[in-house]
């Protein structure tokens, strides 16, 4: 049995009970990234109407948002909230997303490039957050404002003390009024454009959270900010220190750390851990698999390949070899993820194409090319002894099938189910199987992005490679388990099995009264 | 599409999700000073004096030089690095040794430093060396303070009068 560190066994058992309590499609911790572009909406939404009545000056902010929490309670103190508390949700969305890529492995290989890029996003967020409690000018914002001053005078960037403005009557509005161009413009078009980069590298990236997911967490973000409405400290007092501060420790949590160390050694203990964050996914490496390769003979160049590649390896180009087909495409192979999704999406990739010599595709896997994957199936259906003979196809990525052979039951792993054209499951009904079960990752939950969704579309859906109409699809079954699901997927094959002897029991009555009949 | 189970279950991760929003964003409160603390702020923009002092050039030095360069003067531009303690009843309490800044270590230096005080009646004792020639303190100040809750007490130097200003 293929071993699971605690951590994502934890992870996968909290994703069950959000499975349980949503379904896959609302699952929050499958959209965690479209969650997080949620709240920024509502963030971005409630800040401009807050930005309508603020008041950019060092005498008249505190005052601005008072009026707002205060006297128009019902409104802007309920924008204010949510402009809060969207902000802090955005945070404790991005440590899940964080953690559920660690957890799950998925930023070590040919995904470090995301989790590279994801980390300073993180501090674009966090600082965007500082300039705002700044801008507030209570005692909160008086502390973020000195403490940042003492970090910003610790860097050898900044000329005399930044600190120091602090200290009664220094504070001139030009300063402030910077702070709120930083808030309201420089930092939210720097975060978007680190957005862009860190998805970059990926393709069909959804943006949107599914709508159920969306109202539910804002009916949620609402309750909340009428609950608990959020308040300004006393406003900021130069003379005073703030004493006892209630601390947003989704943003503000390193501040802390300048009364036990120097502004130097915080800025290495920063820096320290965000360099940390970005090489993990070098300790250790891990290797990605080798890259797809096109073979121009079996291309026409339909492009569906490079449609379906989750990770954007594939592109389109004019023809090279003086075939008679417009295009044909090519692997950035420094992009490719080995998923073997694309084998799955062309149509070349047919076993009934000629059965009496290698298979050969338009683009194919060098590490599991599809002859063998015809090779294989053939060889493991010939095996198959029994009444109902089952073949399983599942991925390298979630519960082993390997485990589940049996004297009728055999098993076939792909690097990802999307590698599977459909055309291999009428082929092994055809030569020998009575059921195929097929399995990969949780719905939802393809280590490979779209390798499942793809599949579910071919079948179901239409898209390109369907499989075909008449194909019966009583005899085929689809049931996705992660590495922990072992009790549920043998439950759930037996009762296929029982299904299936079930069906060839009717189809045999009903032969032998034909017989009879005749 | 939506169970009453499941929207039951969602209530509940709703809540709990939030109420973890809610904790985290004003808690636990952070207590930076206790009430029985103040705090003293060392803010002081200062040059120090040049760790030497300037030489009059011979008149066959002079003579050397193109008459546009004929300065009489010669003044070395490295600066002193400024010493500064501040003792609250005989007690040191900020102890800084800043070099000046700058290639030539010709620049004012900069220092900003807060500590946490006990509150109350103190002897609050500030002493400063700017120059890298002479022993001992080049300013001196003394007076007794009263600290309340909370207080800010900060000190400054103000470099035209050449003296410390405590407020
Ligand atoms: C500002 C907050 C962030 C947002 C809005 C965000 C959003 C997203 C989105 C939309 C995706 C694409 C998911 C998909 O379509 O499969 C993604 C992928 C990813 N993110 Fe983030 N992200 C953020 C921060 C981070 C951080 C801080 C890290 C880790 C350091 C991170 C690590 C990753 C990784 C490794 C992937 C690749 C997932 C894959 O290849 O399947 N992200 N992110
Ligand atoms: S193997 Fe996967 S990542 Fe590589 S080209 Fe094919 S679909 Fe794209
Ligand atoms: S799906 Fe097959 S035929 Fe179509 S472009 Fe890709 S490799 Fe060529």
């Amino acid at each position: 049995m293929k071993s699971v560190n605690p951590i994502k066994r934890g992870y996968l058992a909290l994703e069950e009970w959000f499975n349980i309590s949503f379904g896959p499609e609302w699952n929050p911790l499958y959209h965690l990234g479209t969650l997080t572009f949620f709240f920024f909406w509502v963030v971005l939404v409630s800040g401009i109407y807050l930005f309508i009545y603020f008041d950019t000056s060092v005498s008249g902010a505190y005052n601005s948002v008072e009026y707002l929490t205060h006297e128009q309670w019902y409104l802007g103190g309920v924008m204010r909230s949510l402009h809060r508390y969207a902000s802090d949700a955005a945070v404790a969305t991005i440590i899940l997303h964080m953690f559920r890529e660690f957890a799950l492995d998925r930023y070590r290989g040919f995904r470090w490039f995301s989790w590279m890029t994801g980390v300073p996003t993180l501090w674009f967020v966090i600082t965007l957050g500082i300039t705002g409690y700044w801008l507030v000018w209570d005692e909160l914002g008086l502390y973020v404002a000195v403490l940042s001053s003492q970090l910003m005078d610790a860097l050898p960037i900044v000329a005399g003390s930044m600190a120091s403005n602090f200290l009664e009557g220094q504070l001139t509005d030009r300063f402030f009024t910077l702070m709120g161009f930083l808030h309201l413009l420089g930092q939210p078009v720097i975060l978007i454009f680190a957005l862009w980069i860190h998805v970059k590298r990926l393709s069909h990236v959804e943006v949107s959270a599914p709508r159920g997911l969306a109202i539910g967490s804002f009916i949620a973000l609402l309750a909340l900010s009428f609950i608990w409405p959020a308040v300004s400290h006393e406003p900021a007092n130069l003379h005073k220190v703030p004493a006892v501060l209630n601390l947003d420790w989704f943003y503000l949590n390193i501040y802390p750390a300048l009364d036990y160390l120097t502004a130097g050694q915080t800025w290495i203990l920063t820096l320290g851990v965000t360099t940390l964050l970005m090489i993990m996914p070098w300790l250790p490496p891990k290797k990605t698999g080798a890259a797809a390769e096109v073979h121009l003979d079996e291309c026409n160049g339909c492009g569906q390949c490079a449609v379906d590649c989750p990770f954007d390896a594939i592109s389109v180009r004019t023809r090279t070899d003086g075939a008679r087909w417009e295009y044909e495409v090519v692997v950035d192979d420094n992009l490719c993820a080995a998923c073997g999704i694309c084998v799955g999406s062309c149509h070349s990739s047919n076993p009934f194409r000629s059965s009496k010599k290698a298979l050969e595709t338009g683009i194919d896997m060098p590490q599991f090319p599809i002859d063998q994957v015809r090779s294989q199936t053939k060889a493991a259906l010939d095996a198959l002894q029994g009444e109902s003979k089952i073949i399983v196809f599942g991925c390298d990525h979630s519960f082993d099938v390997s485990e589940l052979k049996e004297a009728n039951v055999a098993t076939l792993s792909f690097l990802c189910t999307g590698m599977m054209p459909p055309t291999l499951v009428e082929y092994a009904l055809k030569n020998g199987a009575d059921g195929v079960f097929l399995t990969g990752c949780r719905n939802g939950d393809c280590y490979f992005r779209y390798g499942n969704v793809w599949l579910d579309k071919r079948f179901y859906e239409g898209r390109k490679p369907v499989l075909r109409e008449r194909v019966d699809r009583s005899r085929i079954t689809i049931f996705r388990a992660a590495v922990t699901d072992s009790k549920k997927i043998r439950r759930e094959l037996a009762a296929f099995t029982d299904r299936i002897s079930e069906l060839k029991r009717v189809a045999d009555d009903a032969g032998m009264k034909e017989a009879e009949n005749a | 599409m939506l169970s009453p189970k499941r929207l039951i279950l969602q209530v509940l991760n709703y809540t709990v999700f939030m109420v973890l929003v809610w904790y985290f964003s004003f808690s636990p409160p952070y207590v930076r000073l206790t009430p029985e603390q103040s705090m003293i702020t060392l803010a002081v923009s200062h040059a120090g004096k040049p760790v030497q002092e300037c030489r009059r050039k011979s008149p066959e030095e002079l003579a050397k030089l193109p008459p546009n360069m004929r300065v009489l003067e010669e003044c070395p531009r490295e600066r002193s690095p400024v010493k500064i303690e501040v003792l609250l009843d005989d007690e040191a309490v900020i102890d800084q040794h800043v070099n000046p800044p700058g290639l030539y270590k010709d620049q004012g230096v900069d220092i900003y430093h807060s500590v946490k005080v006990p509150i109350g009646e103190h002897r609050l004792e500030v002493r400063m060396n700017d120059n890298v020639r002479e022993d001992g303190p080049t300013h001196h100040y003394l007076q007794s303070v009263s600290l309340d809750p909370a207080e800010l007490l900060v000190i400054q130097f103000n470099s035209a009068a050449n003296q410390f200003v405590i407020r």
